[in-house]
């Protein structure tokens, strides 16, 4: 176990320090998310709909979107110089490389959110003061979710032709679920209603966490072996 | 310390491996020679564990950790610098944290690239990059050391550099299978000669006393003739 979790944090480690160097995707991602942010402040009509029934969807819109460009690139550098064939060759388990990949894609997810929550709170000027903790808790259980998922599917499709129009087309079934429970909870939450009432939720989006990433660790050896 | 059986291996209609099998010990070292698409590059991944045959079965001792790998792509990152790239393989292959950068230095200094350690990856010229490809190879000391085409994009020095090195290897009692098209090409390194040919290996013998002009006519004939 100490090797398994050791392997994935060097996979993560560099992927990390990859990103942070280039920043091409990280800044990518939180510029879209800013301008979606925008774009949907601008773009509504608030005596239509109230900011409040509206905005965990938008959230949640906009940070799926963003964690789909992560996700994008997670296998995407590995193809730079054949390093994914070099991964393969090396004793690296695929579950260290998967679970590695899932670690550096939460950091570049998590910095991403970091950035988009604030511009939400600002934007739609939602009370998040006395919910902050629970709504983190609700953001970091889904991003899990997108997350644990996304990196399967984003080693399923790297080596396909049009891998970037594929991930999107692939994943999104898979994220309707866990979208559909952090939506729920996230209204809850932004209303005002008892933490009871978000409970369930947040054990549904554990369970999807759990299961989906026993599947992911099981399937994802078949989707990189050749 | 390396042996394979009865490897076959198809991608659809084509026959890449038809019955391979070989067995190497310490201080051999096998020249495979062959023309494009006879099968080289498929079987040196076999014995990689990169592919897995789709009948027989290829062993090395020590498994994958034992094994340095020189392909046609250097596995290193471009937005990593030398050093880097060496202390991140020699993680994943289990390389002592104390002894990581003992390593890297020695083997750097031994391609001739101490000066470049800090440098890019992606600043190096292609010659240079195979060399550090090589370093990567061989920052680990494995015990077998599998390499496809290693003297493609090394000027005429560094290729001298790399047989002299590759000698020292096999004189230390590691086990080299060289797979080339260019029988000039590290026929003086080899212990042990073979010629592939539509995924078969034919004339797998012991080189002998038989010099390079000798094995190129012996060549021409295994790859022309029915």
């Amino acid at each position: 176990m100490g090797e398994l979790l050791g392997q994935a944090w060097t996979v993560a480690r560099k992927d990390l320090v990859l990103e942070f160097r280039t920043r091409t995707a990280l800044l990518s991602a939180v510029v879209f998310t800013a301008l979606v942010l925008t774009v949907f402040n601008f773009g509504r009509d608030p005596t239509a709909v109230a900011t409040i029934d509206l905005a965990p969807s938008i959230l949640w819109v906009t940070f799926t979107f963003a964690a789909m460009l992560a996700l994008n690139r997670a296998f995407q550098l590995e193809l730079e110089n054949g390093a994914l064939e070099g991964l393969l060759v090396s004793p690296l388990s695929r579950h260290s490389l998967y679970l590695g990949k899932v670690l550096a894609n939460l950091g570049f997810v998590g910095v991403v959110e970091a950035v988009g929550l604030p511009l939400f709170v600002l934007f739609f000027n939602v009370p998040v003061g006395r919910v902050l903790l629970p709504l983190i808790g609700v953001i970091a259980l889904a991003t899990v979710g997108f997350v644990s998922v996304g990196t399967l599917f984003s080693a399923m499709v790297v080596r396909t032709r049009f891998a970037e129009l594929m991930l999107p087309v692939l994943l999104l079934p898979f994220l309707l679920l866990p979208l559909t429970y952090a939506v729920q909870a996230t209204a809850r939450l932004l209303a005002g209603r008892p933490l009871s009432e978000v409970s369930g939720w947040l054990k549904l989006l554990a369970a999807y966490d759990l299961v989906f990433i026993a599947v992911a660790l099981l399937l994802f050896p078949h989707t990189v072996d050749e | 310390m390396l042996s394979a059986e009865g490897l076959r291996h198809t991608y659809g209609p084509v026959v890449a491996l038809d019955g391979v099998s070989l067995t190497l010990a310490p201080g051999q070292t096998l020249a495979i020679f062959g023309p494009n698409g006879s099968g080289k590059t498929t079987l040196l991944k076999v014995l990689a564990g990169l592919i897995r045959p789709q009948q027989g079965w290829a062993r090395v001792a020590g498994g994958r950790r034992a094994i340095g790998w020189i392909g046609h792509q250097s596995h290193l990152y471009g937005h990593l610098s030398v050093t880097e790239n060496l202390l991140f393989w020699a993680a994943l292959y289990g390389v002592a944290a104390a002894e990581r950068g003992v390593r890297a230095a020695a083997i750097l200094e031994r391609l001739g690239l101490s000066d470049r350690a800090g440098q890019p990856v992606w600043s190096l010229s292609r010659g240079l990059a195979q060399r550090a490809a090589i370093a990567k190879a061989l920052v680990h000391d494995p015990r077998v050391l599998l390499l496809d085409e290693p003297f493609t994009g090394l000027d005429l020095a560094a290729a001298g550099d790399l047989r002299k090195l590759l000698g020292e290897l096999r004189g230390a009692g590691r086990v080299l299978v060289l797979a080339t098209h260019n029988v000039d090409e590290g026929v003086e390194l080899a212990t042990d000669v073979a010629f592939q040919r539509q995924g078969r290996l034919v004339q797998l013998a012991p080189r002998g006393a038989r010099g390079a002009a000798e094995i190129a006519e012996a060549y021409r004939r295994a790859v022309t003739d029915g």
